[in-house]
Order: C-alpha cells, then structure tokens, then sequence
C-alpha cells in the first residue's frame, strides 16, 4: 500500500468526526486523540518490529515481550485498585498465561521459534489475558457489591472465606470467560478474524491462514481460563483479614 | 455465668465512632434484648459477638475465653446469628437447610432438615421449594432455622420479626422462648418492638449513639430515670 492510498483511509476518521460535530456528540477531541495514538504507536511498532527481526537477538525480543507484559499489567490493575497486591496477581496471570502457551507452541514446535512468530502470537496472548483480567475484576466487583450479604450469611454460619466467596468468585471467572467461548461460536460465520483477514489480504493461502486461527483461537481459550482463575484465586484473599472477616 | 462479656470495648471505622466503651455481661441460657435507636450501633455489637467484626479497643470473652482466642469458624458456630434480611443462597429450602452442615463437609438428612422446619412451624413440603419464593415470614422462619442447625449455644437475631405480621411475630416469639426453654439456648435479639423486648426479654440493654445506656431487667424500660431512655420509650428518639 501507498503512503497516498493510506493517507486517504482517513476518510473513515473525517466520517465520525463530522458526525460527532454535527450530532453534538463531543467525541472530537477523543477521535483526533485516539487517531493520532493508533497511527504513532503502530507506526512505531513496526519500526521497533522490523529492528527486532532483523537483529535476530532473543534479548530483543525477550525485552519486547517483557514490555508487552507490563503496559498489560499496567492497564489491566486499574480495574482492580480495590484488591490489594493486585499489580502482581495480573502479571503472575499474563506470566502464565505466556509461559504455557509458547511452552506449548515452541515446545511441541507447532511454530518456529523466531520472533516473526513469537511477538505476534505473544501479543495476542497477553493483550486478551489483559482483557480477561479486566473483565473478571469488574464482574467480581460487581457479585461482590449485589450479594455481600451471602457473603456475610456464610461467614456468620462458621464458613471459611473461600466458602463464602466461592460462589462470586465462581460467577465472576466464568462470566469472564463466556465471551471468548461465544464468539469462538460464530467465528467464521459472521466475521472473519482480524488475524486470518490479514493473512489473507497479504497473499497468504486461506487454508494456511484458517490453520493459525485456529491454532490462535484454541490458545485464546486456555488464555481466558487461566488469566481469570489465576486472577481470581490469588485475589480472593485479600478482601479477608487473618480473623475471617471482609474488609471494610 | 456470662456467656459474652464486654469490658471496655469499642469499634470504629475509619474516622467513625460507632460504639464507645461499652461493659456489660449477657447471662447463660436467657433472653437480652437490645433496643435503642436507628445507628445506635446494635447491630454492630452483635457482628462483634460472633466475630464478623473485631474490636477496635477493650475485650469480649465469650464462655469465660477471649474471643480471639477462638478460631473464627468455630466461633461463628458457637455463636450463631440470624440477619436481619434473611439472605437465601440460591436453590431450595432444603439447599439453605443444609448450609451449616455443608460449610462443615457434613450432610443434614431430610428427616432432621423436616424437623427443624416443624420446629419453625413450617410444612415439611416446603424443603423441595425454591428459596426465591419464599414469603417475607417464610424467609424468616427458614433463616432461623438454618441458624438452628449449628445448634449454638448463643443465638444472635437481629430484627428477625421486623418484617412480619403480628400473628407470624407471635409465633416467632413462642418459638425463641421454646429453644430458649429447650435448649438453654443464651439469646441476644434486637428488636425495635418495645413491648416485645419486655415480654421476651428477661434482660434488656439500651443502646444509644453507640453506647451502652443502661442494662438490667427487661423492666426497666418501665421503670428507668433515665430522661433519654423515657424519652426513646415514649417514641421520642426512634
């Protein structure tokens, strides 16, 4: 592609931006912010990308990864202020998360181990471990402020605090989880993956293509259920004190 | 004998003072009642006997050992409560019958999950029922019961007929006088019905403002000089 023909995409920017003014929307400012961010940072990705391939050095990658990593956290923790020590529960999530899924990968050699592979997969990885993380601490909050008072009950009954949590904390890893599962249900049928639609676009046999959705798809599954139980079980604790009752 | 004495305790949260300095003993195997106003700190003082809250300062013991002396699950078993909005779990009668004894990795057979419903004047029929359907009064019954279960030898209740009518509110005050009488079960019950707190309560503590106003037979409410609680008795501070 062109520089022209990129620079004319921006005609899908001018649409919404002529939009929010003439709706009174107010989304200019956030529109002109979100287009600038988006061009900069992949722009600058691709540069970093193309450095880092052809340096064939695993510490370039290593340190790319490990970036990844903590933005992900970063991000990701301002969801869960309220849990103490949470920073290190969503990387201990997105570690994991990483390390079985390249463990997998590069251990079964289902893909080569070079960084065209292993950034790519890696950041799709962490970025939806990232996402999990978000979702779950919100839907834990949320079980948490409607039924604190099963909470309370199965405390005052002589529970311990995972058998009084246990149900929100169930609820809350599972509802985490649900959207991967559900959109793996209709992929294909109503949208093609932004993976698989790239490959495509860049010339890649669509067999090929469908082969490392799925491969991307199967690991998005084990991403979701161990970001969330990992986040989950290892945070639980902290809304409890050493004499069994909730902070308050 | 005591079974819970509070020496010098009170409990704050962040900046709030919500009971301040409060002594006094509630007698084995009878019935104290516990009234004052809305935010006089009852229910917080009952959260504090079962261990859902800990004292800020002073010392609660309960059957003549620190309260932190206990592990707090078996505490929580010994000291049993009853909240004010009878909170189900999901599932049926039964499911919330069994509670007590599933936190204990233990089964409740129907036959005694039917008794302890009959206890609560409740039909036997109702165990397969789904808790969500339950009556206000249904509810209530159901909570006690469950609370039953442990069969603590303390029971705490909090503002268990609040919501009921006067027939069912009888009912309820027949069936704690009975466990009472039955069990020698120890009762704190906070209720807002004053008549109520002198006709169960062989005892009475008057709260107000987080403090422990004065204690002694449920007569006082009666008899007292106290301007406050004469005022609080004719309506005056609700």
């Amino acid at each position: 592609m062109t520089y022209t023909a990129l620079s004319l995409t921006l005609i899908f920017v001018f649409i919404p931006f002529i939009l929010s003014k003439a709706l009174h929307l107010g989304l200019e400012k956030d529109i002109f912010i979100a287009t600038a961010r988006s061009t900069v940072q992949l722009l600058a990705v691709g540069y970093i990308l193309s450095f880092v391939f052809e340096a064939e050095s695993a510490i370039f990658m290593v340190l790319m990864v490990s970036l990844m990593i903590v933005v992900a956290t970063l991000n990701a923790r301002k969801k869960g202020r309220w849990l103490r020590g949470i920073t290190w529960k969503i990387a201990l999530a997105i570690i994991a998360v990483e390390l079985i899924t390249q463990g997998v990968l590069l251990g079964f050699h289902i893909v080569p181990a070079t960084p065209q592979y292993i950034i790519p997969i890696s950041g799709m990885m962490i970025g939806n471990a990232m996402v999990i993380s978000i979702l779950f601490l919100n839907r834990f909050r949320a079980e948490l402020d409607a039924r604190a008072d099963e909470v309370e009950l199965l405390l005052s009954l002589g529970g311990t605090p995972k058998q009084a949590i246990h149900r929100q904390l169930i609820d809350a890893i599972k509802a985490s989880m649900i959207p991967t599962i559900e959109s793996q249900k209709t992929i294909g049928l109503v949208q093609l993956p932004g993976m698989m639609s790239g490959q495509i676009i860049g010339g890649a046999d669509p067999i090929q293509a469908v082969q490392f959705q799925l491969l991307i798809i199967f690991a998005l599954l084990t991403c979701a259920a161990v970001s969330s139980t990992i986040v989950g079980f290892t945070s639980y604790r902290t809304l409890f004190n050493e004499r069994m009752q909730l902070h308050h | 004998m005591s079974a819970i004495t509070f020496q010098n305790v009170s409990y704050a949260v962040e900046d709030r003072q919500l009971l301040t300095n409060i002594t006094g003993s509630f007698e084995q195997g009878r019935i104290t009642t516990l009234v004052g106003p809305s935010g006089a700190g009852k229910t917080t003082l009952l959260k504090l006997c079962n261990g859902l809250l800990s004292p800020t300062s002073g010392t609660i013991t309960v059957q003549q050992k620190p309260i932190d002396t206990f592990v707090p699950t078996t505490l929580r078993q010994t000291v049993g409560m009853a909240l004010q909005a009878a909170p189900m779990i999901s599932g049926t009668v039964y499911d919330n019958l069994c509670l007590p004894k599933k936190l204990q990795r233990q089964t409740l057979s129907i036959e005694d999950a039917q008794k302890w419903l009959e206890d609560v004047h409740l039909p036997a029929s109702l165990l397969t029922q789904q808790a969500r359907d339950l009556s206000g009064g249904q509810r209530q019954r159901v909570s006690i019961a469950r609370t039953l279960v442990n069969r603590s030898p303390i029971l705490l209740l909090d503002e268990i007929t609040s919501a009921l009518d006067r027939t069912a509110c009888r009912e309820i005050e027949t069936l704690i006088q009975k466990i009472n009488d039955k069990y020698g079960t120890t009762i704190i019950w906070i209720t807002h019905n004053l008549e109520q707190a002198m006709t169960i309560g062989h005892h009475t503590w008057v709260m107000m403002d987080g403090q422990l106003i004065e204690a002694g037979p449920s007569s006082l409410l009666e008899t007292t000089t106290n301007e406050q609680i004469q005022a609080f008795v004719r309506g005056e501070a609700r």
